[in-house]
Protein backbone atom coordinates (compact mmCIF):
# COMPACT_ATOMS: atom_id res chain seq x y z
CA UNK A 1 0.00 0.00 0.00
CA UNK A 2 1.87 3.41 -0.62
CA UNK A 3 -0.22 5.69 1.26
CA UNK A 4 -0.90 9.33 1.53
CA UNK A 5 -0.42 11.45 4.91
CA UNK A 6 -2.11 14.83 5.17
CA UNK A 7 -1.29 17.21 7.90
CA UNK A 8 -4.63 18.88 8.10
CA UNK A 9 -4.35 22.18 10.40
CA UNK A 10 -7.88 23.18 11.92
CA UNK A 11 -9.07 26.52 14.17
CA UNK A 12 -10.50 24.77 17.36
CA UNK A 13 -11.59 21.55 15.64
CA UNK A 14 -12.91 23.79 12.29
CA UNK A 15 -10.73 22.46 9.53
CA UNK A 16 -9.41 25.34 7.49
CA UNK A 17 -10.25 25.36 4.58
CA UNK A 18 -6.68 25.34 3.03
CA UNK A 19 -6.70 22.04 4.59
CA UNK A 20 -9.77 21.01 2.53
CA UNK A 21 -8.05 21.94 -0.78
CA UNK A 22 -5.04 20.02 0.10
CA UNK A 23 -6.93 16.77 0.75
CA UNK A 24 -7.79 17.28 -2.91
CA UNK A 25 -4.31 17.29 -3.99
CA UNK A 26 -3.99 14.29 -1.51
CA UNK A 27 -6.92 12.06 -3.14
CA UNK A 28 -5.23 12.82 -6.61
CA UNK A 29 -2.10 11.23 -5.12
CA UNK A 30 -3.58 8.56 -3.70
CA UNK A 31 -5.42 7.79 -6.94
CA UNK A 32 -1.96 8.30 -9.13
CA UNK A 33 0.29 6.18 -6.61
CA UNK A 34 -2.80 3.28 -5.74
CA UNK A 35 -3.44 3.93 -1.52
CA UNK A 36 -5.42 5.90 0.61
CA UNK A 37 -5.67 8.87 2.07
CA UNK A 38 -5.02 9.14 5.99
CA UNK A 39 -5.02 12.53 7.98
CA UNK A 40 -3.05 13.52 11.31
CA UNK A 41 -4.75 16.71 12.89
CA UNK A 42 -2.89 17.64 16.61
CA UNK A 43 -3.98 19.62 19.20
CA UNK A 44 -6.66 20.78 21.87
CA UNK A 45 -9.24 20.55 18.58
CA UNK A 46 -8.26 17.48 16.89
CA UNK A 47 -11.03 15.04 18.06
CA UNK A 48 -13.62 17.55 16.80
CA UNK A 49 -11.29 18.24 13.34
CA UNK A 50 -11.15 14.33 12.97
CA UNK A 51 -15.00 13.69 13.63
CA UNK A 52 -15.24 16.32 9.87
CA UNK A 53 -12.68 14.70 8.19
CA UNK A 54 -13.60 11.02 8.76
CA UNK A 55 -16.25 12.09 6.36
CA UNK A 56 -14.66 12.76 3.76
CA UNK A 57 -13.43 9.54 2.00
CA UNK A 58 -10.39 9.23 4.05
CA UNK A 59 -9.43 5.92 5.25
CA UNK A 60 -7.75 6.60 8.86
CA UNK A 61 -7.70 9.89 10.91
CA UNK A 62 -4.94 10.33 13.81
CA UNK A 63 -5.42 12.31 16.24
CA UNK A 64 -2.37 13.34 18.25
CA UNK A 65 -2.96 15.54 21.74
CA UNK A 66 -1.10 16.48 24.80
CA UNK A 67 -0.24 19.92 26.22
CA UNK A 68 2.78 20.08 23.71
CA UNK A 69 0.45 20.37 20.94
CA UNK A 70 -1.56 22.97 22.25
CA UNK A 71 1.01 25.46 20.73
CA UNK A 72 3.35 23.00 18.86
CA UNK A 73 7.06 23.69 17.82
CA UNK A 74 8.42 22.37 14.77
CA UNK A 75 10.60 19.14 16.88
CA UNK A 76 6.63 18.24 18.09
CA UNK A 77 4.96 18.50 14.87
CA UNK A 78 8.36 16.43 13.33
CA UNK A 79 7.47 13.66 16.21
CA UNK A 80 3.77 13.22 15.72
CA UNK A 81 4.02 13.66 11.77
CA UNK A 82 6.69 10.47 11.89
CA UNK A 83 4.18 8.55 14.44
CA UNK A 84 1.32 8.95 12.14
CA UNK A 85 3.79 7.73 8.68
CA UNK A 86 4.59 5.01 10.79
CA UNK A 87 0.79 4.21 11.56
CA UNK A 88 -0.24 4.37 8.27
CA UNK A 89 2.69 3.42 6.14
CA UNK A 90 2.16 6.48 4.31
CA UNK A 91 5.06 7.07 1.07
CA UNK A 92 3.51 10.63 0.76
CA UNK A 93 3.77 13.40 3.66
CA UNK A 94 1.62 16.30 2.86
CA UNK A 95 -0.09 19.65 3.62
CA UNK A 96 -1.36 23.25 2.36
CA UNK A 97 1.56 25.73 2.53
CA UNK A 98 1.36 27.29 5.38
CA UNK A 99 3.71 29.09 8.19
CA UNK A 100 3.34 25.83 10.07
CA UNK A 101 3.97 23.22 7.67
CA UNK A 102 7.05 25.33 5.60
CA UNK A 103 8.40 25.45 9.47
CA UNK A 104 8.45 21.54 9.62
CA UNK A 105 8.17 19.55 6.69
CA UNK A 106 11.68 20.87 5.75
CA UNK A 107 12.52 18.76 9.19
CA UNK A 108 9.97 15.72 8.15
CA UNK A 109 11.54 15.46 4.75
CA UNK A 110 15.48 15.37 6.62
CA UNK A 111 14.09 12.65 8.90
CA UNK A 112 12.75 10.24 6.43
CA UNK A 113 15.56 10.93 4.35
CA UNK A 114 12.34 12.01 1.39
CA UNK A 115 12.30 14.99 -1.48
CA UNK A 116 10.62 17.54 -0.61
CA UNK A 117 8.69 19.97 -3.17
CA UNK A 118 7.38 23.38 -2.14
CA UNK A 119 4.07 24.95 -3.31
CA UNK A 120 2.87 22.29 -5.58
CA UNK A 121 0.59 24.02 -8.02
CA UNK A 122 -0.21 20.93 -10.21
CA UNK A 123 -0.29 17.11 -9.87
CA UNK A 124 1.57 15.38 -13.13
CA UNK A 125 1.84 11.91 -11.39
CA UNK A 126 2.65 11.00 -8.25
CA UNK A 127 6.15 11.70 -8.41
CA UNK A 128 6.19 14.88 -11.12
CA UNK A 129 4.63 18.15 -10.42
CA UNK A 130 4.26 21.51 -11.14
CA UNK A 131 5.79 24.24 -9.02
CA UNK A 132 6.65 27.98 -9.05
CA UNK A 133 10.12 29.53 -8.94
CA UNK A 134 11.47 32.94 -9.48
CA UNK A 135 8.67 34.48 -7.51
CA UNK A 136 6.34 32.46 -10.17
CA UNK A 137 7.54 34.14 -13.19
CA UNK A 138 8.91 30.45 -14.54
CA UNK A 139 6.51 27.51 -13.70
CA UNK A 140 9.58 24.42 -12.95
CA UNK A 141 8.08 20.79 -13.45
CA UNK A 142 9.93 18.95 -10.78
CA UNK A 143 9.98 15.14 -9.90
CA UNK A 144 11.04 13.21 -6.55
CA UNK A 145 13.41 10.39 -6.98
CA UNK A 146 13.19 9.19 -3.15
CA UNK A 147 11.06 6.22 -2.06
CA UNK A 148 9.71 8.19 0.49
CA UNK A 149 7.98 11.73 -0.74
CA UNK A 150 6.65 15.12 0.87
CA UNK A 151 5.62 18.01 -0.13
CA UNK A 152 3.51 21.47 0.49
CA UNK A 153 0.66 22.50 -2.18
CA UNK A 154 -0.56 25.96 -3.05
CA UNK A 155 -4.06 25.66 -1.78
CA UNK A 156 -5.21 28.27 -4.45
CA UNK A 157 -4.56 26.13 -6.90
CA UNK A 158 -6.94 23.10 -5.59
CA UNK A 159 -10.76 22.90 -5.39
CA UNK A 160 -12.31 22.22 -1.75
CA UNK A 161 -12.43 18.21 -1.17
CA UNK A 162 -16.25 17.29 -0.59
CA UNK A 163 -17.78 14.92 1.47
CA UNK A 164 -18.51 10.80 0.75
CA UNK A 165 -16.58 8.06 -0.67
CA UNK A 166 -17.12 6.24 3.16
CA UNK A 167 -16.31 7.26 6.56
CA UNK A 168 -12.77 6.32 8.14
CA UNK A 169 -11.97 5.10 11.38
CA UNK A 170 -10.53 7.77 14.08
CA UNK A 171 -7.12 6.51 15.83
CA UNK A 172 -6.11 8.56 18.75
CA UNK A 173 -1.69 8.66 18.38
CA UNK A 174 0.59 8.82 21.49
CA UNK A 175 3.52 10.69 20.80
CA UNK A 176 6.49 9.91 23.06
CA UNK A 177 7.78 13.68 23.78
CA UNK A 178 7.50 16.25 26.42
CA UNK A 179 8.05 19.79 26.74
CA UNK A 180 11.34 19.05 28.66
CA UNK A 181 12.92 16.92 26.04
CA UNK A 182 12.30 19.82 23.36
CA UNK A 183 15.16 22.04 22.10
CA UNK A 184 12.64 24.40 21.36
CA UNK A 185 10.40 25.96 23.54
CA UNK A 186 7.34 28.27 23.11
CA UNK A 187 7.25 31.08 24.57
CA UNK A 188 4.02 33.32 24.11
CA UNK A 189 2.02 34.10 20.70
CA UNK A 190 0.35 37.61 19.93
CA UNK A 191 -2.86 36.88 17.63
CA UNK A 192 -3.68 39.63 15.08
CA UNK A 193 -6.78 40.30 15.88
CA UNK A 194 -9.48 40.80 12.45
CA UNK A 195 -13.35 40.36 12.12
CA UNK A 196 -12.97 40.08 8.73
CA UNK A 197 -12.56 37.12 6.47
CA UNK A 198 -9.02 35.43 6.34
CA UNK A 199 -7.31 36.40 2.66
CA UNK A 200 -6.24 32.85 1.69
CA UNK A 201 -10.19 31.65 1.64
CA UNK A 202 -12.31 34.91 1.03
CA UNK A 203 -14.20 35.30 -1.94
CA UNK A 204 -13.30 39.30 -1.92
CA UNK A 205 -9.43 40.64 -1.22
CA UNK A 206 -9.03 44.50 -1.31
CA UNK A 207 -5.44 45.39 -0.80
CA UNK A 208 -3.44 48.78 -0.21
CA UNK A 209 -0.07 49.63 -0.96
CA UNK A 210 2.88 52.41 -0.83
CA UNK A 211 -0.10 55.08 -2.02
CA UNK A 212 -2.19 55.43 1.11
CA UNK A 213 0.93 57.24 3.03
CA UNK A 214 0.78 56.25 6.27
CA UNK A 215 -1.61 54.11 8.42
CA UNK A 216 -3.94 56.20 8.96
CA UNK A 217 -4.47 56.29 5.07
CA UNK A 218 -4.74 52.66 4.95
CA UNK A 219 -7.91 53.19 6.93
CA UNK A 220 -9.37 53.62 3.46
CA UNK A 221 -8.49 50.34 2.41
CA UNK A 222 -10.46 48.66 5.29
CA UNK A 223 -13.15 50.43 4.45
CA UNK A 224 -13.71 49.56 1.39
CA UNK A 225 -13.11 46.01 2.47
CA UNK A 226 -15.75 46.35 4.91
CA UNK A 227 -18.32 48.13 2.32
CA UNK A 228 -17.62 44.91 0.84
CA UNK A 229 -17.09 42.16 3.09
CA UNK A 230 -14.04 41.58 1.98
CA UNK A 231 -10.35 40.09 3.66
CA UNK A 232 -7.68 42.93 3.47
CA UNK A 233 -4.14 42.52 2.06
CA UNK A 234 -1.18 45.00 1.76
CA UNK A 235 1.87 45.24 -0.24
CA UNK A 236 5.67 44.64 1.43
CA UNK A 237 6.57 48.61 1.39
CA UNK A 238 3.18 48.99 3.77
CA UNK A 239 4.02 46.47 6.03
CA UNK A 240 7.85 46.93 5.99
CA UNK A 241 6.51 50.51 7.09
CA UNK A 242 4.84 49.49 10.06
CA UNK A 243 1.49 50.50 9.28
CA UNK A 244 -0.24 46.98 9.12
CA UNK A 245 0.57 43.78 10.60
CA UNK A 246 3.70 41.92 9.12
CA UNK A 247 0.58 39.19 8.68
CA UNK A 248 -1.52 41.20 6.09
CA UNK A 249 1.71 40.66 2.92
CA UNK A 250 0.63 39.55 -0.04
CA UNK A 251 3.18 38.04 -2.74
CA UNK A 252 6.24 35.68 -3.19
CA UNK A 253 7.36 35.93 0.39
CA UNK A 254 3.86 36.14 1.82
CA UNK A 255 0.22 35.02 1.34
CA UNK A 256 -0.68 33.59 -1.48
CA UNK A 257 -4.56 34.82 -2.44
CA UNK A 258 -6.74 34.01 -5.83
CA UNK A 259 -10.68 35.59 -4.75
CA UNK A 260 -12.98 35.90 -6.89
CA UNK A 261 -11.94 39.48 -6.83
CA UNK A 262 -8.81 41.18 -5.86
CA UNK A 263 -8.99 45.09 -5.58
CA UNK A 264 -5.08 46.49 -6.17
CA UNK A 265 -4.87 50.35 -4.45
CA UNK A 266 -2.36 52.40 -4.22
CA UNK A 267 -0.17 49.34 -5.30
CA UNK A 268 2.12 49.57 -8.44
CA UNK A 269 2.86 46.07 -9.05
CA UNK A 270 6.59 44.93 -8.27
CA UNK A 271 6.93 41.41 -9.50
CA UNK A 272 6.61 39.95 -6.08
CA UNK A 273 3.74 40.88 -5.34
CA UNK A 274 1.67 40.10 -8.15
CA UNK A 275 2.99 36.37 -7.45
CA UNK A 276 1.17 36.59 -4.50
CA UNK A 277 -2.35 37.50 -6.83
CA UNK A 278 -2.03 36.92 -9.88
CA UNK A 279 -4.47 33.27 -9.48
CA UNK A 280 -7.73 36.03 -8.88
CA UNK A 281 -10.83 35.47 -11.12
CA UNK A 282 -10.65 39.36 -11.40
CA UNK A 283 -8.03 42.00 -10.74
CA UNK A 284 -9.28 45.72 -10.23
CA UNK A 285 -6.32 48.73 -10.30
CA UNK A 286 -6.65 51.69 -8.65
CA UNK A 287 -3.14 53.70 -8.98
CA UNK A 288 -2.48 57.21 -9.88
CA UNK A 289 0.31 56.39 -11.78
CA UNK A 290 -0.82 55.26 -15.49
CA UNK A 291 2.56 53.83 -16.16
CA UNK A 292 2.12 51.52 -12.76
CA UNK A 293 2.58 47.67 -13.63
CA UNK A 294 -0.32 46.41 -11.76
CA UNK A 295 -2.33 47.77 -14.86
CA UNK A 296 -0.38 44.90 -16.90
CA UNK A 297 -2.32 42.32 -14.82
CA UNK A 298 -5.35 43.84 -13.96
CA UNK A 299 -9.27 43.43 -15.51
CA UNK A 300 -10.04 46.48 -14.46
CA UNK A 301 -8.05 49.72 -13.75
CA UNK A 302 -8.54 53.11 -12.72
CA UNK A 303 -6.41 55.75 -13.05
CA UNK A 304 -7.09 57.87 -10.28
CA UNK A 305 -5.95 59.16 -6.61
CA UNK A 306 -7.26 56.71 -4.03
CA UNK A 307 -8.05 59.39 -1.48
CA UNK A 308 -11.00 60.46 -4.20
CA UNK A 309 -12.07 57.32 -5.54
CA UNK A 310 -12.07 55.22 -2.86
CA UNK A 311 -14.93 57.11 -0.90
CA UNK A 312 -16.83 57.08 -4.16
CA UNK A 313 -16.21 53.17 -4.72
CA UNK A 314 -17.62 52.81 -1.33
CA UNK A 315 -20.21 55.20 -2.09
CA UNK A 316 -21.18 53.51 -4.79
CA UNK A 317 -21.41 50.24 -3.75
CA UNK A 318 -23.83 51.52 -0.32
CA UNK A 319 -26.33 53.12 -2.72
CA UNK B 1 30.30 32.92 20.07
CA UNK B 2 30.90 31.95 16.41
CA UNK B 3 28.30 32.46 14.13
CA UNK B 4 28.38 30.76 10.55
CA UNK B 5 25.97 32.58 7.81
CA UNK B 6 24.61 31.20 4.60
CA UNK B 7 24.77 33.39 1.66
CA UNK B 8 22.76 32.56 -1.64
CA UNK B 9 24.06 33.88 -5.45
CA UNK B 10 20.96 34.86 -7.18
CA UNK B 11 19.63 36.58 -10.01
CA UNK B 12 19.39 40.30 -9.19
CA UNK B 13 15.45 40.66 -8.26
CA UNK B 14 15.05 43.76 -9.84
CA UNK B 15 16.06 42.27 -13.31
CA UNK B 16 12.56 40.73 -15.04
CA UNK B 17 13.25 36.90 -15.44
CA UNK B 18 13.16 35.37 -18.75
CA UNK B 19 13.05 32.13 -20.13
CA UNK B 20 15.65 31.24 -22.81
CA UNK B 21 13.89 30.24 -26.05
CA UNK B 22 14.59 26.70 -26.43
CA UNK B 23 12.96 26.28 -22.52
CA UNK B 24 16.50 24.94 -21.66
CA UNK B 25 17.17 27.69 -18.61
CA UNK B 26 16.61 31.24 -17.51
CA UNK B 27 18.34 34.01 -19.70
CA UNK B 28 21.55 34.80 -17.87
CA UNK B 29 22.90 37.11 -20.61
CA UNK B 30 23.24 40.74 -18.91
CA UNK B 31 22.52 39.06 -15.92
CA UNK B 32 23.17 40.50 -12.69
CA UNK B 33 23.93 38.59 -9.93
CA UNK B 34 23.44 39.29 -5.75
CA UNK B 35 23.48 38.23 -2.50
CA UNK B 36 20.03 36.93 -1.87
CA UNK B 37 17.85 39.17 0.12
CA UNK B 38 16.70 37.17 2.82
CA UNK B 39 20.28 35.77 3.09
CA UNK B 40 21.66 39.92 3.05
CA UNK B 41 19.17 40.41 6.38
CA UNK B 42 20.93 36.77 7.77
CA UNK B 43 24.23 38.05 7.13
CA UNK B 44 23.15 41.71 9.36
CA UNK B 45 21.75 39.84 12.08
CA UNK B 46 24.76 37.82 12.65
CA UNK B 47 26.75 40.77 12.45
CA UNK B 48 24.86 42.32 15.17
CA UNK B 49 24.84 39.06 17.46
CA UNK B 50 28.70 39.39 17.05
CA UNK B 51 28.87 42.59 17.69
CA UNK B 52 26.18 42.61 20.73
CA UNK B 53 28.19 40.12 22.98
CA UNK B 54 31.05 40.00 24.97
CA UNK B 55 34.12 38.15 24.33
CA UNK B 56 35.72 36.14 21.28
CA UNK B 57 32.97 36.33 18.50
CA UNK B 58 33.41 35.74 15.05
CA UNK B 59 31.08 35.47 12.11
CA UNK B 60 31.94 32.86 9.22
CA UNK B 61 30.34 33.16 5.26
CA UNK B 62 29.14 30.25 3.84
CA UNK B 63 28.25 29.62 0.12
CA UNK B 64 27.22 26.39 -1.70
CA UNK B 65 27.75 28.02 -5.45
CA UNK B 66 29.49 28.59 -8.83
CA UNK B 67 33.06 29.47 -8.90
CA UNK B 68 31.75 33.28 -9.16
CA UNK B 69 29.82 33.50 -6.04
CA UNK B 70 32.95 34.34 -4.60
CA UNK B 71 31.75 38.23 -5.12
CA UNK B 72 28.86 37.00 -3.00
CA UNK B 73 31.00 35.80 -0.14
CA UNK B 74 33.26 39.47 -0.96
CA UNK B 75 30.19 41.18 -0.29
CA UNK B 76 29.28 39.72 3.43
CA UNK B 77 33.28 39.89 3.94
CA UNK B 78 32.58 43.61 2.97
CA UNK B 79 29.61 43.98 5.04
CA UNK B 80 31.72 42.38 7.69
CA UNK B 81 32.55 39.02 8.38
CA UNK B 82 35.28 37.41 9.53
CA UNK B 83 36.13 34.81 7.14
CA UNK B 84 34.28 32.19 4.38
CA UNK B 85 34.42 29.22 3.00
CA UNK B 86 33.33 28.24 -0.10
CA UNK B 87 31.68 25.25 -1.59
CA UNK B 88 32.52 25.36 -5.38
CA UNK B 89 29.89 24.02 -7.00
CA UNK B 90 28.50 23.66 -11.03
CA UNK B 91 25.61 25.57 -10.78
CA UNK B 92 23.35 27.58 -7.92
CA UNK B 93 20.38 25.97 -8.52
CA UNK B 94 21.31 22.56 -6.49
CA UNK B 95 19.08 19.82 -5.28
CA UNK B 96 18.61 21.22 -1.57
CA UNK B 97 19.00 17.99 -0.32
CA UNK B 98 22.75 18.48 -1.74
CA UNK B 99 22.83 21.88 -0.38
CA UNK B 100 22.09 20.72 2.88
CA UNK B 101 24.42 17.46 2.74
CA UNK B 102 27.66 20.09 2.05
CA UNK B 103 26.16 22.92 4.56
CA UNK B 104 26.02 20.22 7.17
CA UNK B 105 29.57 18.73 6.86
CA UNK B 106 31.40 22.45 6.73
CA UNK B 107 28.82 23.71 9.94
CA UNK B 108 30.24 20.46 11.78
CA UNK B 109 33.64 20.96 11.08
CA UNK B 110 33.03 24.76 12.11
CA UNK B 111 30.77 23.84 15.20
CA UNK B 112 29.12 27.29 15.18
CA UNK B 113 26.76 28.47 18.42
CA UNK B 114 24.21 29.99 15.98
CA UNK B 115 23.35 28.77 12.28
CA UNK B 116 21.62 31.74 10.32
CA UNK B 117 20.14 31.85 7.22
CA UNK B 118 17.34 33.54 4.20
CA UNK B 119 14.04 31.78 4.51
CA UNK B 120 13.70 31.07 1.10
CA UNK B 121 16.25 31.93 -1.74
CA UNK B 122 14.49 33.81 -4.34
CA UNK B 123 15.51 32.12 -7.55
CA UNK B 124 14.09 28.20 -6.47
CA UNK B 125 11.84 29.82 -3.78
CA UNK B 126 11.88 26.29 -2.14
CA UNK B 127 12.16 27.18 1.55
CA UNK B 128 13.33 24.02 2.82
CA UNK B 129 17.17 24.39 3.46
CA UNK B 130 16.87 25.79 7.24
CA UNK B 131 14.35 23.40 8.18
CA UNK B 132 16.32 19.72 6.92
CA UNK B 133 19.92 21.61 7.87
CA UNK B 134 18.35 21.87 11.38
CA UNK B 135 17.22 18.42 11.32
CA UNK B 136 20.44 16.81 10.27
CA UNK B 137 22.63 18.75 13.03
CA UNK B 138 19.97 17.95 15.30
CA UNK B 139 19.56 22.04 16.24
CA UNK B 140 16.30 23.76 17.72
CA UNK B 141 15.06 26.01 14.58
CA UNK B 142 13.34 29.31 14.59
CA UNK B 143 12.18 30.13 11.22
CA UNK B 144 11.10 33.02 9.86
CA UNK B 145 12.65 35.37 12.67
CA UNK B 146 11.40 38.74 12.44
CA UNK B 147 10.58 41.66 15.56
CA UNK B 148 7.70 42.98 16.87
CA UNK B 149 9.10 46.53 16.40
CA UNK B 150 8.91 48.57 12.69
CA UNK B 151 11.99 49.19 10.80
CA UNK B 152 12.02 52.49 11.47
CA UNK B 153 12.74 52.46 15.21
CA UNK B 154 15.43 53.91 16.98
CA UNK B 155 16.69 50.63 17.75
CA UNK B 156 16.90 49.33 14.21
CA UNK B 157 18.62 52.65 13.92
CA UNK B 158 21.20 51.79 16.50
CA UNK B 159 21.77 47.96 15.06
CA UNK B 160 20.42 46.23 18.12
CA UNK B 161 20.55 42.31 17.46
CA UNK B 162 16.70 41.00 17.18
CA UNK B 163 18.28 37.69 17.94
CA UNK B 164 18.32 37.90 21.95
CA UNK B 165 20.98 35.61 23.80
CA UNK B 166 20.37 34.86 27.58
CA UNK B 167 21.34 31.74 30.26
CA UNK B 168 22.29 29.64 27.21
CA UNK B 169 19.14 30.60 25.10
CA UNK B 170 18.32 32.31 21.89
CA UNK B 171 14.39 34.12 21.88
CA UNK B 172 13.87 34.52 18.35
CA UNK B 173 10.39 36.36 17.52
CA UNK B 174 8.57 34.66 14.83
CA UNK B 175 6.44 35.95 11.99
CA UNK B 176 3.37 33.22 11.36
CA UNK B 177 -0.26 33.40 9.86
CA UNK B 178 -2.31 35.54 12.43
CA UNK B 179 0.35 36.56 14.29
CA UNK B 180 3.66 37.23 15.85
CA UNK B 181 5.34 33.59 18.04
CA UNK B 182 8.09 33.81 20.52
CA UNK B 183 10.51 31.17 21.07
CA UNK B 184 13.37 30.17 23.17
CA UNK B 185 15.87 28.15 21.70
CA UNK B 186 18.43 26.38 23.31
CA UNK B 187 21.97 26.39 21.79
CA UNK B 188 23.25 25.45 18.94
CA UNK B 189 20.52 26.83 16.93
CA UNK B 190 19.68 26.98 13.62
CA UNK B 191 17.41 30.64 12.60
CA UNK B 192 15.70 31.63 9.20
CA UNK B 193 15.21 35.07 8.60
CA UNK B 194 11.95 36.80 6.89
CA UNK B 195 12.24 40.62 5.50
CA UNK B 196 11.39 42.61 8.60
CA UNK B 197 14.54 41.12 10.92
CA UNK B 198 16.61 44.41 9.96
CA UNK B 199 17.79 46.68 7.19
CA UNK B 200 21.43 45.22 6.46
CA UNK B 201 24.08 47.66 6.01
CA UNK B 202 25.68 48.52 2.58
CA UNK B 203 29.09 47.39 2.31
CA UNK B 204 32.02 50.55 3.35
CA UNK B 205 34.44 51.94 1.10
CA UNK B 206 37.32 50.55 3.46
CA UNK B 207 34.93 47.50 4.22
CA UNK B 208 35.48 46.62 0.79
CA UNK B 209 39.39 46.99 1.02
CA UNK B 210 39.74 44.92 4.11
CA UNK B 211 37.27 42.35 2.61
CA UNK B 212 39.86 41.63 -0.53
CA UNK B 213 42.84 40.19 2.33
CA UNK B 214 39.91 38.10 4.44
CA UNK B 215 40.26 34.81 3.76
CA UNK B 216 38.36 32.47 1.55
CA UNK B 217 38.84 28.73 2.12
CA UNK B 218 37.12 26.63 -0.74
CA UNK B 219 36.25 22.58 -0.92
CA UNK B 220 34.46 20.66 -4.04
CA UNK B 221 30.76 19.83 -3.84
CA UNK B 222 32.31 16.52 -4.42
CA UNK B 223 34.31 16.56 -1.42
CA UNK B 224 31.31 17.77 0.78
CA UNK B 225 28.29 15.24 -0.52
CA UNK B 226 30.50 12.52 -1.25
CA UNK B 227 27.94 9.67 -2.92
CA UNK B 228 24.76 11.87 -2.46
CA UNK B 229 22.26 11.75 -5.20
CA UNK B 230 19.58 14.35 -6.27
CA UNK B 231 16.08 13.80 -4.54
CA UNK B 232 14.50 16.62 -6.15
CA UNK B 233 15.27 16.72 -10.62
CA UNK B 234 14.25 20.05 -12.45
CA UNK B 235 12.63 18.17 -15.65
CA UNK B 236 11.23 21.45 -17.33
CA UNK B 237 10.98 25.65 -16.98
CA UNK B 238 8.41 26.82 -18.73
CA UNK B 239 6.69 30.05 -18.73
CA UNK B 240 3.55 30.77 -16.53
CA UNK B 241 0.49 31.52 -18.65
CA UNK B 242 -0.33 35.31 -19.40
CA UNK B 243 -2.54 37.53 -17.71
CA UNK B 244 -3.92 39.42 -19.91
CA UNK B 245 -4.54 43.50 -19.34
CA UNK B 246 -7.70 44.86 -19.61
CA UNK B 247 -9.33 47.95 -20.12
CA UNK B 248 -9.10 51.13 -18.65
CA UNK B 249 -12.16 52.59 -17.01
CA UNK B 250 -12.49 56.36 -16.88
CA UNK B 251 -14.50 56.87 -13.01
CA UNK B 252 -15.66 54.94 -10.54
CA UNK B 253 -19.04 54.74 -11.44
CA UNK B 254 -18.08 52.68 -14.72
CA UNK B 255 -15.88 50.43 -12.47
CA UNK B 256 -18.49 50.03 -10.67
CA UNK B 257 -21.03 49.22 -13.13
CA UNK B 258 -18.65 47.05 -14.98
CA UNK B 259 -17.87 44.79 -11.81
CA UNK B 260 -21.46 44.32 -11.09
CA UNK B 261 -22.58 43.61 -14.79
CA UNK B 262 -20.18 42.36 -16.83
CA UNK B 263 -17.70 40.65 -13.70
CA UNK B 264 -20.78 39.83 -11.60
CA UNK B 265 -18.48 39.72 -9.00
CA UNK B 266 -20.17 42.49 -6.62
Amino acid sequence: MSNVLLIAEHDAGVVKKTSLKALTAAKVIATKQGGNVTVLVYGAGAPAAAEILKTFGVSTVYTVQGEVFDHPVAEALLAATIEAQKASGATFVLAASSSTSKDFLPRVAARLNAGMASDVMAIIDAKTFKRPMWAGNITATVELTTALKVATVRATEFETASEGGGTGTVQALSVPIDSGSLKSRFVKRVEVKSTRPDVTSAARVVSGGRGVKSAEGFKIIENLADALGAGVGASRAVCDAGWVPNDLQIGQTGKVVAPDLYIAVGISGAIQHIAGMKGSKVIVAINKDPEAPIFQVADYGLVADLFVAVPQFIEAIRS
Amino acid sequence: MKILVIVKRVEDPEIKIKLKADGSGIETEQMKYVVCPFHEIAVEEALRVRDASGGENEVVALCVGPEDATQQLRTALAMGADRAIHVVAATSALDPTLEAIACEKVIREESPEIVILGKQAIDDDLGVLGGMLAERLGMSQGTFASKEISLDSDEEKSKIPALKIEGGRLTVVREVDGGIETLSLSLPALVTTELRLNMPRYASLPGIMKAKKKEIRTIQLSDAIGDATMQLKVIKLEAPPKRQAGMIVPDVATLVSKLRNEAKVI
